[in-house]
């Protein structure tokens, strides 16, 4: 393939990587920037809500729009939830302290894993897109006869990968009205500013964590609801994700939203860039080598505050 | 069981102690003991210890293998058993991880104390567990279509009677690929051992009928993504050679078709790459008019042998491969009839050395070894066998299917002849 078709290719995939991880690392940055709780199980949470997306969808039937609707809601509501409640039971309980939070959330990520292994199964499980028409995209060149379109071979998306792209675009500047615009978004910055003197002026602190858990691990799911009808729910799926949203969070500076998205839209475009190009290895090479710079030079991450 | 040898005055705290130590030595001690005397009972079953990949990226095989694994057995002891004692299959999860691999044989030789260990697909969990098999002497039967054991690789007690090797499958395909398809040839393959095996053989292959491997992309077997890799394919291709595992075959195969949309090349696949999925899935439209080899054809044909049936019928799988209770359950049907075909290998050679224990084992695989022709038969459905006891590999014949109307048509049956190559290890010289 030529250079200009192949670096199109490879951004429109890097976009679709970048908007879900997008998603992602929000969930994990925000439960990091109020908690300050490292969520080891945040994976497990996106692989919850794949499977519960098909599972919904399996049970619902008819047109495959339906069920991916009723996924859209019910799989991050309900994946907030059980994360809500399983704050209530484990985190609180812990008093929210950083190492033992760690082991709780580490053995979290098996309880949720192990019990979709014995419930769901060790197979992949498609989703059917809503839509999904193949768009053969144009390209330009100067040839003899001067400007000229013409159409690559391979150059294309799908509809429902753009629609993966401007949903998750979405989902972001609401998110942003939430956290700047509305009451609830006031507590949580107050909270996360000194969650003492909010309790101080009568916020409910417990409440508020529980309900930024459960966000942190909706964002998770409701990821994981756009991107299973690209690839297939499977019980495994969790360690990716989580691994490239730990990067993401370092990179931009734990607990600054505006450096976790920065910071996973270069993530994203640059890996789907470098393995389209190179090898998806070497991707992953680099990204962590980037993990490994930024913590040694810029340890509050490029948009993070140092520590006061 | 008290210290009998104590005086009443001497039994103290200490002493009943040590009785209770001494009791307890016996107990365990004698315990081995009477189970191999219980073993070398006529009427003690015979244990076959089935790795299964139930977990990781085999689930899918590991649950038909099992499936088929059942139904053979049921069958064998509705016939009689083995040497008259019954047979019970001990499963253990190889979580498709060649460490756990290794614990599993483990397992088997030391705490179940199988007779033989059987049931092994995923090539790098063989390669894992195999050496351990030689060193806890445990015949070792493997369905895992890897040349890893005629390459001369493993070891004696390593065997692969039921399925044919990868090399001897794209040797028989590579003159049909070259005469109908194309020359300039594209592979796509996961990027461990087995994947290997097709770079590397089927690369000799096709340049033995004048053809050549244009570009080898490998992709990592936990994959999830794979529209990144297709750049890579060169715009020259006349066909594309895909094989592909993992849980992500689907989204493989559906995102092949995405990039090429109505102007693909020829498709050559193995059907690897949509074993456990339905061939009708929403996207794969596009694979109508493409070729796969298959091992056994997954689709009855209309000259459908008695066996194939009566084998189809004892699996549950229906006239379309997928599970008579769940029509979306479509099954692993090119590779399984592997477990059935080496159970009966198993029971034949248990016969021949008329085996009664482990301490016979040396023995079942001397008499595996001295196979030759295995005929087209009940025992083994996908068709007539010949087994090389040098080199501890079976050879049988392939399938080339066209997809027509959503449905695997068998175009070309490439005979057992077509997939032979020269011994490169002779098994039998090596020391039990």
């Amino acid at each position: 393939m030529e250079f200009g078709p192949h670096l199109m290719l490879a951004s429109l995939e890097g976009a679709v990587i970048a908007s879900v991880l997008v998603l992602t690392s929000m969930g994990l940055s925000i439960v990091f920037g109020v908690m300050r709780v490292v969520n080891v199980a945040h994976g497990e949470f996106y692989m919850l809500g794949a499977v519960l997306a098909w599972y919904v969808t399996s049970l619902l039937g008819g047109h495959p729009a339906v069920g991916f609707v009723a996924a859209l809601v019910v799989a991050p509501l309900l994946v907030g939830l059980i994360a809500a409640l399983s704050d209530r039971v484990i985190l609180k309980h812990l008093k929210y302290d950083a190492d033992r939070t760690i082991v709780a959330t580490i053995g979290l990520l098996y309880i949720i894993q192990q019990t979709t292994l014995m419930t769901f199964g060790p197979d992949a499980r498609p989703v059917e897109p809503p839509f999904n028409h193949r768009l053969a995209l144009p390209w330009f060149e100067f040839g003899e006869g001067g400007f000229a379109m013409y159409w690559p071979w391979g150059l294309s998306t799908t509809s429902y990968k753009l629609f993966v792209i401007a949903a998750a675009a979405v989902v972001l500047v609401a998110l942003w009205l939430l956290i700047t615009r509305t009451k609830i978004g006031l507590i949580m910055r107050a909270t996360q500013q000194d969650s003492e003197t909010a309790q101080a002026f009568g916020i409910p602190v417990g409440r508020v964590y529980s309900m930024v858990f459960g966000l942190g691990a909706a964002l998770a799911a409701l990821g994981a609801v756009l991107v299973v009808p690209i690839q297939q729910a499977h019980y495994l799926m969790g360690a990716d994700p989580l691994l490239l949203s730990f990067i993401v969070v370092i990179i931009g500076g734990l607990g600054s939203l505006p450096g976790t998205v920065v910071a996973a839209l270069l993530i994203g475009m640059s890996d789907g860039i470098i393995s389209v190009f190179f090898s998806p290895t070497l991707a992953k090479i680099l990204a962590t080598f980037l993990v490994a710079m930024v913590l040694v030079w810029r340890p509050q991450g490029l948009f993070g505050r140092s520590a006061t | 069981m008290s210290n009998g040898t104590s005086k009443k005055t001497d039994l103290n705290r200490r002493t009943a102690l040590k009785g209770i130590g001494a009791g307890a030595l016996l107990a365990t001690g004698a315990m081995p003991g009477s189970l191999g005397f219980a073993q070398a009972q006529s009427s003690a079953p015979i244990r076959i210890g089935f790795q299964k990949h139930a977990t990781g990226i085999g689930a899918a095989y590991g649950r038909w293998y099992d499936a088929t694994t059942q139904a053979a057995v049921k069958r064998i002891n509705d016939m009689g058993g083995i040497n008259g004692r019954p047979v019970e299959i001990v499963v253990e999860d190889d979580g498709t991880d060649p460490k756990r691999g290794a614990e599993v044989l483990e397992k088997f030789a030391n705490q179940h104390k199988v007779d033989v260990a059987f049931g092994t697909l995923f090539s790098h969990v063989v390669i894992g567990s195999a050496p351990r098999a030689g060193e806890l002497k445990l015949p070792y039967f493997v369905v895992s279509e890897g040349h890893h054991v005629a390459s001369g690789m493993l070891n004696r007690y390593t065997l692969q009677p039921g399925i044919t090797d990868v090399k001897s499958q794209v040797q028989s395909m590579a003159p049909f690929v070259a005469n109908n398809l194309g020359k300039k040839v594209t592979m796509i393959f996961p990027d461990f051992a087995f994947g290997h095996d097709h770079r590397d053989f089927f690369s000799a292959a096709i340049e033995a009928q004048g053809g050549e491997v244009v570009a080898k992309i490998a992709v990592p077997p936990a994959e999830t993504s794979f529209t990144r890799y297709f750049p890579q394919i060169p715009r020259d291709t006349d066909v594309v050679y895909h094989v592909m595992v993992g849980p992500a075959v689907l989204t493989f195969v559906k995102e092949l078709g995405e990039f090429f949309g109505p102007s693909r090349p020829e498709i050559f696949g193995f059907i690897d790459s949509l074993e456990a999925v339905d061939i009708q899935s929403p996207g794969l439209e596009f694979l109508e008019g493409t070729y796969f080899w298959e091992g056994n054809p997954r689709h009855a044909q209309e000259n459908n042998s008695e066996f194939d049936t009566a084998y189809r019928a004892a699996v549950g799988v229906d006239a379309r491969g997928a599970s008579l209770d769940d029509p979306k359950d479509v099954s692993t049907y090119a590779h399984m009839f592997g477990c059935w075909e080496t159970l009966n290998v198993i029971k034949a050679g248990m016969e021949t050395a008329d085996y009664q224990g482990p301490q016979d084992r040396a023995k079942l695989i001397g008499a595996v070894e001295a196979m030759t022709d295995l005929p087209h038969s009940l025992d083994h459905p996908q068709g007539a066998k010949l087994f090389n006891g040098k080199t501890h590999q079976v050879f049988g014949a392939q399938f080339i299917s066209k997809v027509t109307d959503g449905t695997l048509k068998v175009e070309h049956t490439a005979s057992i002849e077509d997939g032979m190559y020269e011994d490169e290890v002779d098994y039998t010289a090596q020391s039990f």
